[in-house]
């Protein structure tokens, strides 16, 4: 390919983004009669794909930094599903980095998730049973993909694949030996079923309400502002 | 020198800072030992932030084989050139009185400032700008005001400015420093001589330093704007340079700690690690990722970067009456696309209740001025409080709201037509509403 028309390509490609969307958080079991002073929670730290999809496509791995007073706080996770369970009494910041394949991106990225063991209402009984669960909803977006990148995930369930720009074709995916590696996603994960619900319709539809009402508001405003200067226009001329 | 060397009471055996060091280092996340976790929480679960003084020292009595009277007695410093006989109140223990020079003495300190023989200033020292005489009296008055410089260009006799006497000065100390010197090498590490002032360097500075300081708030606000943005672009280009590097993987910081990155306007390239890429030869990966929750949040910043707090906050309002969430709990680019958009609108619509309200102000100040006293100014008056009340519910409540909370602000308004009758009916002395001055927007 010549240069122009490698310069064309990247200016059509200005636009085109993918996006994952993710779901990062804790599930904590208060541990009830086998608790001890130092270790009165078994948490899971993990990020997962919003709809239970492998990410691995996308994140080789995940590094979960940890508290100081934890042994070896940096804790690296190979394989989805990209997870950590800890036991522990304190909650605190757990910064999660999530670097991808090269086909990917260069730059790992970072998150950041304050660990919940203790449910919100203090006067509750807490149960061994009942997890208390935080999740944060989020989207990672790749500008300008590169076409390698592009051609592996084309299909792939976990990724939001965008509109690509008219007559741009990609080669066909390389197939995966999907048989050698194990399953990396979460629809059947033991915490599965705690996970929360994240549907964009609902914001969507508030917004939409939302902005109907302001927009409402601004028109009658702006009769109103006409009609007062029509008011003052009397005065104006004196 | 700590609070006891100041008043000059002796320094105790066990000094306290021993003792806090001897204690190990906690964090809030470990408990110390010894007391129960719950205890230690309600300190806060930290060390105490300041060291507390050992309270069994204060009540401390000298120990009683030593007799303590308190004289008058005169003493001597060596601070003092004249023989100026003092007196003052000295502890004195068994008899004996203490001994040594004026504890104060110490801290009389003055600079070493050079000074030049006549010799030496006809050799090396003069200068088309300034006499001897000049040079003389500013080295006395540098001498004598430990190089106070405002103070002594305030005392100059003829008008100098600062930075003129500073650069007379330094550079006369230098000539000096170095003519005297057996050799350039000796001397070359001297401070005076390793950086010399430089005058316009320093004019511009203060000049600088001042605007700086004497910035509006406007102005202020325009430059962190500036400086978000050239932050994006020059974080964009960094991005450039870092996927040249495969070797160099540098984190793309989205979070809390992302504001430290020091990039000025003219910055491009972070001076760290990254070498300057082949032009043109960029190979095919991707340049940036980034989490959509922090592409909004610099959006929003963005766009309200010209509104003031008061502003803000009055969104951020706006946005919990409609049952909308600040930060969107499902922020997919639909979500966030629309959330924006919601903001600006609603930034128009303030501005457009400010604009409402001038006019209306304006159109009553016209009324006032020309008409006075009127009959009915009472009635008038009660009218006014009346639409006080609607006009500032008016403004925050949104009409009719879907679900429970509609029926009861409808029931708080005087009558369903009320609304529309506030802004306009003309006649009516209109009083600003309380609840929200011209100077709040």
């Amino acid at each position: 390919m010549g240069k122009s028309e490698d310069s064309e390509k990247k200016k059509k490609m200005k636009d085109v983004e993918i996006s994952v969307p993710i779901v990062y958080g804790n599930a904590a079991f208060w541990l009830g009669k086998k608790a001890s002073e130092y270790q009165s929670h078994k948490w899971t730290v993990y990020v997962r794909g919003a709809t239970n999809e492998d990410l691995s496509v996308v994140v080789k791995r995940a590094v979960f930094q940890l508290h100081s007073s934890f042994n070896n706080p940096t804790r690296i996770v190979e394989s989805a599903p990209f997870e950590l369970t800890e036991s522990g009494w304190g909650e605190f910041e757990i910064a999660i980095t999530l670097f991808f394949h090269n086909y990917v991106c260069e730059k790992p990225l970072n998150l950041y998730h304050h660990l919940k063991l203790y449910p919100e209402d203090e006067s509750g009984p807490m149960s061994t049973k009942k997890p208390v669960v935080v999740e944060s909803y989020d989207e990672v977006v790749f500008t300008e993909p590169s076409e390698s990148f592009l051609a592996r995930v084309q299909n792939h369930p976990a990724v939001t694949f965008p509109r690509l720009p008219a007559g741009f074709t990609l080669p066909p995916p390389v197939p995966q030996d999907e048989s050698k590696r194990k399953r990396g996603d979460t629809k059947d994960h033991p915490l599965s079923q705690w996970f929360l619900n994240f549907s964009e319709a609902d914001e969507l539809l508030q917004l939409a309400a939302a902005r109907q009402q302001v927009q409402t508001h601004i028109a009658k405003l702006r009769r109103q502002i006409s009609l007062t200067d029509g008011q003052n226009q009397p005065f104006k001329s004196l | 020198m700590d609070a006891k060397d100041i008043l000059g009471l002796p320094k105790t055996p066990l000094s306290i800072t021993q003792e806090k060091k001897s204690r190990p280092q906690k964090d809030s996340q470990r408990k110390p030992d010894g007391i129960s976790r719950e205890v230690y929480a309600l300190t806060g679960g930290v060390a105490p932030l300041m060291p507390s003084i050992d309270v069994s020292q204060l009540k401390r009595r000298p120990p009683s084989d030593e007799k303590i009277t308190w004289q008058w007695l005169p003493f001597t410093s060596s601070a003092r050139k004249d023989n100026l006989q003092l007196y003052h109140w000295v502890r004195v223990v068994n008899g004996v009185p203490p001994t040594g020079d004026y504890s104060f003495a110490k801290y009389n300190k003055s600079v070493d400032v050079i000074r030049y023989t006549d010799e030496e200033y006809e050799k090396h020292l003069t200068d088309p700008k300034w006499t001897k005489e000049e040079t003389d009296q500013l080295f006395d008055l540098c001498e004598r005001f430990d190089l106070r410089f405002i103070i002594i260009a305030d005392r100059f006799p003829t008008p100098r400015t600062v930075e003129e006497l500073k650069d007379r000065y330094y550079s006369v100390s230098r000539t000096i420093l170095v003519a005297r010197a057996p050799s350039p090498g000796e001397v070359a590490g001297h401070p005076l001589v390793k950086e010399p002032y430089n005058v316009t360097q320093e004019i511009e500075r203060k000049r600088a330093l001042s605007m700086v300081l004497s910035q509006t708030k406007h102005q202020e606000r325009k430059d962190a704007e500036v400086l978000a943005e050239a932050k994006r672009i020059a974080e964009s280009r960094m991005a450039a340079r870092a996927a040249e590097e495969p070797d160099l993987p540098i984190a793309s910081d989205i979070g809390p700690e992302s504001a430290e990155r020091a990039v000025g306007p003219g910055d491009t390239i972070s001076p760290s690690n990254v070498q300057v890429p082949a032009p043109a030869a960029a190979p095919s990966t991707s340049l940036r990722v980034y989490l959509r929750t922090y592409a909004l949040e610099q959006m929003v910043q963005a766009a309200s970067s010209s509104a003031g707090l008061r502003t803000i906050k009055r969104v951020e309002q706006t946005l919990q009456d409609l049952e909308v969430n600040l930060k969107p709990k499902v922020p997919t680019k639909a979500v966030c696309a629309e959330h924006l958009e919601l903001r600006k609108e609603i930034l128009t619509l303030l501005n457009l209740q400010k604009q409402l309200q001038y006019k209306e102000a304006e159109g009553s100040s016209f009324r006032d001025g020309s008409y006075g006293d009127m009959p009915g100014s009472a009635k008038r008056s009660q009218r006014a409080a009346d639409q006080d009340r609607t006009f500032v519910l008016d403004t925050i409540s949104f009409g009719v709201i879907p679900g429970d909370r509609g029926v009861k602000r409808e029931q708080k308004r005087k009558g369903p037509g009320r609304a529309s009758e506030t802004s306009s009916s003309p006649a009516g002395a209109h009083k600003r509403p309380r609840k929200m001055k011209a100077s709040d927007l």
